[in-house]
């Protein structure tokens, strides 16, 4: 690994301020990012650690009934508090193993938008926002392609705001040597709509299968779909899963998804 | 060079370090417990997990100066005052829950993690907690055994024959 | 002498304690004074020329002490083959020269061409990335048939990418074929036989000392055969003579093959110790491993069985083609020859065998022995064309193998393949099996699955392997360059305990345990009283080490020769102690005594008479206790088995899961049940991840795909069930005095037959026509095979 400089910050704005100095890189976790550095493929200069911001750490329930996350909560943390809904308390509970979710933080998972990580799922089908230091992005407006996100240089996730919908569903089919999603479905169900959003899919990252939301706003049942499938073309083709798997996969989890929140 | 303190085993402990210093190359070559291993690159295999703040994690995915302050505990911290076995080591030892030893610590530590917050975990949930420890000897077969064991549970039904 | 502490006793291990509180002592853990770091450079193509290699910008970085390319190695050996293969047509095998670093080309992804040596990890890293080698991509040769028939070399020298064209038994070749012309039935098969990286948890390490005032050498490595490599690096690859040369394995963390090989690295750091005079460490990351450690399997089959019109096997034909990588590792090229090709009659009373191998050289990383090595590959091709036969003629599966079981009065049985199996009872095995595995049951069983959505499968195999490799006598004959003893000291200590030392090594099978168990069952003493001493050339005997299931067999046998050794001289000083000659002399529970008298003394007065000698009858008897013996049996022993699994298979996206497995294996004698049991485990877990989990995958261009457990799926706790295993069957090798035959390899080498049989039941239950599914099973891959 490159050797950089370690900085520790204890508010956001120290932190804002770090992140300004040429080749500055915020750390989470570092469930990913440590693992990136050691193979070479991240030289960052300075590294602004963020776990030692206590506002960014936390869940608690807002006014409206949505749910705030710090961008500096750990899996493991959300996965065992009492306000989470069930989708993404089976989603935190199955990211990485035991150790990784002691470390790992849903801000770094949103920041890094691996196209195979479980957060962006829900934070896109929860129609969630992520609030920075600077600014509220929606989720729809967030996550921009294979690793790729609306965060401009030095802007870091100080919070998620997930509505809370009526029931949903996380179905996750593993990638057996990562175990990150092979393809990954977070069904959410609100009052006037259900949202589907897959992550490991797709060459783009994570995305809203608008097509079963159309069909499962007219007929919520796992039958509505029955004739719809997701592109091939745009699906990702690896040694574990070839576009036409994946494609299928993806009917099956949504399937799966839709029993799950009914 | 900065400096890190934190306590491991009970014990206060300082050195210097590189901001790209990995807890685990902190403690296997300056703290010289080189009984916390390192078998992969990817943080998948668990062979380097120990305890920091009373959790477990990777110590080859996290810098040593994240743990500036830290509790930690190592493998080599697990036995009884009197320097026996503990009810997990001897549970390993008693159930031939080890080959090669490599993976062990590690073993060890997730093990003291889940009974710390399960006491009485079932199967599946033991072979779903070691998820981030692989072990290439026991099949697992013989390190699930020694868990349940530990947590007094009957493992007859777990039994070879 | 209790008897639960000898043979037989399932014995806590001793070993573990230094294990579970963390103060093992793997070569990783030594710390030398003085201490340099030793990184490589490899290549990241195929397939490339060196042009060039500067060096200059590497060499002025921070604490860089020496860099090394190939060029430093042209005037040393090469890394060798230990076995000798000849062609059908009775040329010998190509061996082109494995150099200590790559020169002239890079064969393979991870190939080695420079290395660095600085004061830190770090700063040999840094200083690596500024060696600027000029290398040419060539076009990569990966695919072994076209590889055979192409024109692009791995080595152009050799001028052909085909190491050996291998028949066995040759002259059997026209009966064979004949028999398959004339058969009521043939039953043909082509299947693939994955490629494996064999991860053992501990990466490869290497440190090497030099001191200049002797002109000696000290290299700590993880290695499970110290003498081999200690050999291999004297005689072949950089002359110095062996006894300058100490290796030391201390603590090694799992080996399954990949740590019985000389590797470059070892060269490298040796070589540096001595041009800097300091010691000289390299660890691999486990990246490195995946590139640089000897992969295993990698063979595509094609594999005929005939039947006649009851049934009755008539002849397997097999013709096979195995990847040996870039390079000739030291027993590739008997892997998939002598260790595979003997073992094409299983346990059946099948009259024609014939077997035809083309090892081909491709830009892989090279390809050896991996836990069965060779007997898995055989294994799995006849399992695999018996259960389709079973089906293809409608009839059961246990009940075609049992008809053409080899039958326990045929026993001595030499088959078409050459092997003289000498003992067995393949029919009392299965019926453990079918105990374990509650065949009346499986319909039931598959009724609820079906009721979940989930299709149930049964899978059954039977296996055979020939273990404790060794005879040196037999194995020259078919090409080994080595002899395959071993041997063990037995040091008895003045104040009676013992100090046993042995060839065999450690790393993980419980030597430290076991071994001591045959001592004091022998000896009548306590085994805590027995320590082994192991993994040090400079103080245990010539053993030629740890693999092929070999280490009870055959260093087993080598202490119980010692221990007898031991006992005649012991006799003797008794004798001198009663006063009566050794001829009149029983040892007994650890106590001399005169026949026909109540007189006795105690092993530990002999032992402490042998030291003390003051009224030695001199000429007769030396002073002290202190045996040496070498051991070379006679034949390899041939553990059997039969398995069962039933697997679940999620008919919507083809996932598999494990629902149950039994292994009812015949070992002959057991030494300590529970370390059995737990080398069966390993080896199901070994098999069940080669059957569902585990491919190494290289791209066409050569990249290495697999690369990472990012993308090389290891086995995890849920995804094996626990285990039944049964070794009730116990028939005694004949050709060892301990009547062991050795398990260490067993449950790699039956189940994934086991497991692709089950998984193929399963879907024939859904009606979907599929008779075979490479390996691994992934979900895709029977997602596919039920879509198509």
């Amino acid at each position: 690994m490159y050797n950089f400089e370690f900085k520790q910050p204890t508010t956001i704005s120290d932190a804002v301020n770090l992140l300004k100095s040429d080749e500055a890189q915020a750390l989470g976790g570092g469930q990913t990012l440590i693992p990136t550095m050691k193979q070479r493929l991240a030289s960052p200069s300075t590294l602004v650690s963020l776990t030692a911001i206590s506002e960014m750490k936390g869940i608690c329930k807002n006014d409206d009934g949505s749910i705030s996350i710090g961008g500096g909560t750990t899996h493991a943390e959300v996965a065992s508090h009492a306000d989470i809904f069930a989708g993404l308390k089976t989603l935190a509970e199955n990211i990485g193993d035991a150790a990784v979710r002691n470390r790992g933080t849903i801000g770094g998972s949103l920041a890094n938008n691996d196209p195979a990580a479980c957060y962006p799922a829900v934070a896109l089908s929860t129609g969630a926002t992520i609030v920075t230091n600077s600014r509220e992005i929606s989720a729809d407006d967030f996550f921009q392609g294979m690793f790729d996100t609306a965060l401009e240089e030095g802007e870091i996730i100080i919070s998620v705001r997930f509505p809370v919908p009526t029931s949903s569903s996380y179905q996750k089919f593993v990638q057996p040597a990562s175990r990150f999603a092979m393809v990954g479905v977070f069904l959410s169900k609100f009052a006037d709509e259900t949202k589907v959003a897959v992550t490991g899919a797709s060459e783009g990252g994570v995305f809203r299968w608008s097509e079963a939301e159309a069909a499962l706003n007219e007929n919520f049942s796992a039958d509505s779909i029955n004739n719809l499938s997701v592109d091939q073309n745009d699906m990702i083709s690896d040694i574990h899963a070839s576009k036409e798997y994946r494609a299928h996969l993806v009917k099956i989890m949504t399937q799966r998804a839709i029993k799950g929140a009914s | 060079m900065t400096e890190v303190t934190m306590t491991v085993n009970g014990k206060t402990v300082s050195g210097s370090v590189e901001g790209r210093t990995l807890l685990v190359e902190f403690i296997r070559n300056d703290l010289h417990l080189t009984g916390t291993h390192v078998g992969c690159d990817t943080s998948q295999c668990g062979a380097c997990a120990i305890h920091v703040n009373g959790k477990l994690v990777k110590a080859c995915t996290m810098f040593a100066l994240e743990a500036d302050g830290a509790e930690v505990s190592t493998i080599e911290g697990q036995a009884n005052d009197d320097g026996s076995l503990n009810v997990i080591q001897q549970a390993f030892k008693e159930h031939h829950g080890l080959q090669c030893g490599f993976c062990t610590p590690g073993m060890v530590m997730a093990a003291a993690d889940l009974l710390k917050t399960n006491s009485k975990p079932t199967e599946l949930e033991i072979r779903e907690h070691l998820e981030g420890n692989i072990c290439r000897c026991t099949g697992y077969h013989n390190i699930v055994k020694a868990i349940l064991a530990a947590s007094g549970q009957d493992v007859s039904n777990i039994a070879a024959e | 002498m209790p008897k639960d502490s000898g043979i037989g006793a399932a014995i806590k291990r001793r070993e573990d304690a230094r294990f579970l509180l963390g103060s093992g002592r793997y070569s990783d853990d030594i710390t030398l004074l003085n201490q340099t770091h030793a990184i490589f450079v490899r290549s990241e193509v195929a397939n490339g020329e060196i042009n060039s290699i500067d060096t200059s910008e590497a060499e002025a970085m921070p604490g860089v002490l020496a860099v090394f390319t190939g060029e430093d190695f042209v005037d040393v050996g090469g890394n060798p083959a230990g076995w000798l293969i000849n062609s059908r047509n009775g040329d010998p095998m190509k061996e082109p020269k494995r150099p200590v670093l790559a020169h002239g080309k890079v064969r393979h992804v991870g190939d080695a061409y420079a290395a660095v040596i600085a004061e830190t990890e770090q700063q040999a890293r840094d200083a690596a990335e500024k060696i600027n080698a000029d290398i040419k991509e060539l076009p990569a040769v990966i695919d072994m048939a076209s590889a055979l028939s192409g024109k692009n070399f791995v080595h152009d020298e050799i001028g052909t990418n085909q190491c050996y064209d291998w028949g066995w038994i040759e002259d059997n070749r026209e009966a064979t074929d004949k028999a398959i012309k004339n058969a009521h039935h043939v039953t043909t098969l082509e299947l693939v036989n994955n490629r494996l990286v064999p991860n053992a948890m501990e990466p490869r390490c290497s440190i090497a000392d030099y001191n200049p005032a002797n002109d000696d050498y000290t290299l700590y490595t993880t290695s499970q055969n110290p003498h081999l490599t200690r050999l291999l690096i004297s005689a072949f690859v950089l002359g110095i003579p062996e006894n300058k040369l100490t290796v030391v394995s201390p603590d090694v963390g799992g080996g399954f093959g990949s740590k019985i090989y000389h590797y470059g690295e070892e060269a490298l750091v040796l070589a540096a110790a001595k041009r800097i005079k300091r010691p000289v460490r390299w660890t691999a990351t486990r990246s490195e491993s995946f590139m640089s450690d000897a992969h295993g399997r990698d063979h595509v089959t094609k594999i005929e069985l005939a039947l006649d019109k009851d049934n009755n096997f008539l002849a397997f034909r097999t013709e096979t083609m195995a990847n040996v990588g870039a390079y000739l590792s030291n027993f590739s090229t008997v892997t998939p020859t002598i260790l595979h090709g003997t073992l094409m009659a299983g346990n059946y009373a099948v009259p024609n065998v014939y077997v035809n191998v083309k090892t081909v050289f491709t830009n892989t990383a090279p390809v050896d022995a991996y836990r069965g090595a060779g007997r898995p590959e055989a294994t799995y091709s006849l399992e695999r064309v018996i259960d389709k036969a079973a089906t293809e003629l409608g009839v059961d599966p246990i009940k075609l193998r049992r008809q053409n079981f080899i039958k326990p009065d045929q026993f001595p049985y030499v088959t078409a393949a050459g092997l003289n199996y000498d003992v067995g009872d393949y029919d009392a095995i299965m019926d453990r099996l079918e105990h374990h595995a509650d065949l009346k049951g499986f319909a039931q069983r598959r009724k609820k699955s079906e009721a979940a959505g989930k299709l149930r499968g049964l899978g059954i195999n039977s296996y055979i392997e020939a273990c404790g490799i060794a005879p040196s006598n037999l194995i020259g004959t078919l090409g080994a360059r080595v002899g395959l003893y071993d041997a063990a000291t037995i040091r008895v200590n003045a104040t009676g305990n013992i100090s046993v030392m042995v060839g065999a090594h450690s790393h993980g099978q419980g030597h430290e345990t076991a071994f001591p168990q045959i001592v004091a069952d022998m000896l009548g003493v306590d085994p805590d009283n027995v320590e082994i001493v192991h993994g040090d050339t400079s103080k245990i005997p010539f053993g030629m080490g740890t693999y092929g299931s070999r280490s009870l067999a055959v260093c087993g046998s080598a202490i119980v020769r010692g221990v007898e050794k031991i006992i005649s001289k012991g006799k003797k000083i008794a004798a001198h102690m009663m006063e009566t000659t050794d001829d009149k002399v029983d040892f007994e529970e650890g106590v001399f005594s005169v026949k026909g008298t109540n007189k006795t003394v105690s092993f530990g007065d002999v032992a402490l008479k042998a030291y003390i000698p003051h009224d030695f009858p001199i000429e007769d008897i030396e002073p002290g206790l202190e045996e040496t013996a070498f051991y070379d049996p006679q034949n390899f022993t041939y553990p059997a088995g039969a398995y069962a699994c039933e697997v679940e298979v999620d008919p919507d996206t083809g996932q598999v899961t494990i629902e149950s497995f039994a292994a009812a294996d015949d070992f002959g004698n057991i030494i300590n049940p529970m370390i059995v049991e737990g080398q069966v485990h390993g080896g199901l877990a070994q098999g069940i991840g080669q059957a569902l989990l585990e491919g190494c995958t290289y791209n066409e261009d050569g990249q290495l795909i697999s690369a990472s457990y990012m993308d090389y799926t290891m086995p995890r706790a849920a995804d094996l069930p626990s285990f039944i295993v049964d070794h009730t069957v116990q028939t005694p090798s004949t050709d060892n005095p301990l009547g062991v035959k050795g398990c260490g390899e067993a449950g790699a080498i039956g189940s994934p037959p086991t497991v692709v049989n089950a998984v193929v039941d399963a879907l024939r239950s859904a009606n979907h026509n599929v008779t075979h599914i490479d390996m691994p099973l992934t979900p895709e891959r029977v997602w596919a095979a039920m879509n198509n």
